[in-house]
């Protein structure tokens, strides 16, 4: 695999760069310092800028009227947005737009005309409702959301945890049990519009993230029809697993993205630091802080562009995903706390963005699969299918 | 709706500690007027952001805060829950722009 960057990609690469620091990070700093959303007039100034660059809809499908970027490119391109305070979970406040729920390119031409396209247009937003109070890391079983046939109808009750945006959401995906007697096989998806009577986001749920948070959802007697269905009945944990693989990589890509940016500002600090009359960067103590940071930066990178590289040319890349989420979320929380370490008491107060990135990279290693369902499923591919 | 936390008089906001949190002002009959946070950036916190909006919202005597870090979450939620049991925001809130909405059953 051929690590170097083409003349394109060296050229993207340097204007999502320059975007991020001429744009983005003066904003930034009269934001609250857990700000996820820019003002109005910022945020479509910027769509307007990146539009023009023809970075807008990065994650859209040529076809349906995004770039033509590759995944190794867009994966540079997510390690470039993240460099920012609210990078890590509002790269860029959303300015470069994204694909949504990418699962709706596979709907239905009328749930597309009545879903994907406005959600596109920006006219619709959506939600993807999965994880439940009984797990989200294992959906096969976990699931325990019931979805019962009655006439041209199912029938939903049941809840969902943690699920981002539900609230501001005009319809979702939610996950369901549809035959409780077939495991993976009876877990189906259904697009859920959120006026439907039934539906019900009974509570915020307040985590280490302070900006964008989750809810929790209850379905009682939630009546969807037939034609809502996305897919095929009992075939949800396949779209589940999907998104799942895929997420893994842009998920690794902004915990590196932070990394750099956390340990750019500590080799900018160290050599002005002084304690007992020399530098901080004279320091073994420091210097080991500062390549054990670089090392797990580039540890990180390879493994996320080698997995990117796999997707890009339509080889599996599960195990490279959950090895690249892995390494990046690991590797990326000790960076920062590394780089706290170096700040010392100033890298504690909201003047400097590592306290947040101290909180939302601790989450990074609980989120789309913790790192021991990582390992496992890097296990189970090393010992094939007799690892159960 | 900051559960579990009677109402202090105006008088007391000197008082408070400067700590980010959220807070609610309300009249001399308990009615909710406005749902503010003292967020990283406050000057002097709750205590700062308090008085301030004492000063400025018309008819506000007691207000109740609550001290927490997920002051942005908080705020959301506080303002979706008075949204969801009255129908609207309180007098003193201007839209909020993309506000979501519960229905906490």
């Amino acid at each position: 695999m051929d690590l170097a960057l083409s003349e394109e990609q060296t050229l993207v690469v340097d204007n999502v760069r320059r975007f991020v620091r001429e744009e983005i990070e003066p904003l930034e700093a009269s934001l609250d310092p857990d700000a996820d959303e820019l003002p109005a007039d910022d945020y479509r100034r910027l769509v307007d800028k990146t539009r023009a660059m023809g970075l807008y809809g990065l994650d859209i499908p040529v076809a349906y009227g995004g770039p033509d970027i590759d995944l190794v490119t867009r994966t540079l391109i997510a390690i470039e947005t993240a460099q920012h305070r609210a990078g890590l979970y509002a790269p860029c406040y959303g300015v470069f737009g994204g694909a949504g729920l990418a699962q709706l390119f596979e709907a239905t031409e009328a749930q597309k005309e009545r879903y994907l396209f406005p959600m596109l247009r920006g006219e619709k937003k959506g939600f993807f409702g999965l994880t439940e109070p009984s797990g989200g890391s294992d959906p096969a079983r976990a699931i325990q959301t019931r979805a019962v046939r009655d006439g041209d109808d199912w029938v939903i009750n049941g809840g969902k945890i943690f699920i981002s945006g539900a609230d501001r959401a005009d319809f979702g995906l939610v996950f369901a049990r549809t035959d409780p007697e077939r495991g993976r096989a009876g877990v189906t998806c259904f697009i859920v519009d959120t006026d439907m009577p039934g539906f019900h986001v009974r509570r915020v749920v307040h985590t280490l993230r302070a900006a964008r948070y989750a809810t929790e959802l209850g379905f009682e007697d939630l009546r969807v029809p037939h034609a809502n269905v996305l897919g095929e009945v009992g075939g949800g944990f396949a779209i589940a697993n999907d998104r799942l693989s895929r997420q893994r990589i842009p998920y690794a890509a902004g915990c590196i993205g932070v990394a750099i940016k956390a340990h750019e500002m500590a080799l900018a600090y160290v050599p002005q630091r002084e304690t007992f009359g020399a530098p901080l960067s004279s320091r073994q103590a420091i210097q080991w802080m500062l390549v054990d940071n670089e090392i797990d930066i580039r540890n990180a990178r390879w493994l996320t562009l080698e997995a990117a590289h796999r997707a890009e040319r339509g080889e599996d890349f599960r195990k490279e995903a959950a090895m690249a989420k892995l390494v990046a979320t690991e590797a990326g929380s000790r960076v920062v706390d590394r780089c706290i370490q170096m700040f010392g008491g100033y890298g504690v107060t909201k003047d400097l963005p590592l306290e947040r990135w101290y909180r939302e990279m601790r989450i990074r290693r609980i989120g789309e699969g913790p790192s021991e369902v990582q390992r496992h499923i890097i296990a189970r591919d090393l010992l094939g299918a007799s690892l159960r | 709706m900051i559960d579990g936390r009677g109402w202090s008089d105006a008088a007391d906001a000197a008082a408070l500690p400067g700590h980010m949190g959220v807070y609610e002002l309300a009249d001399a009959a308990g009615r909710v007027l406005y749902i503010g946070c003292a967020g990283g950036r406050s000057r002097f916190g709750l205590r700062g952001e308090v008085c301030d909006a004492l000063g400025r919202i018309d008819g506000a005597s007691r207000f109740r805060v609550e001290v927490t870090t997920a002051y942005l979450t908080r705020h959301r939620e506080l303002l979706m829950r008075h949204q969801a049991a009255h129908g609207g925001l309180p007098a003193a809130n201007g839209p909020v722009p993309g506000l979501g909405r519960l229905s906490p059953g």
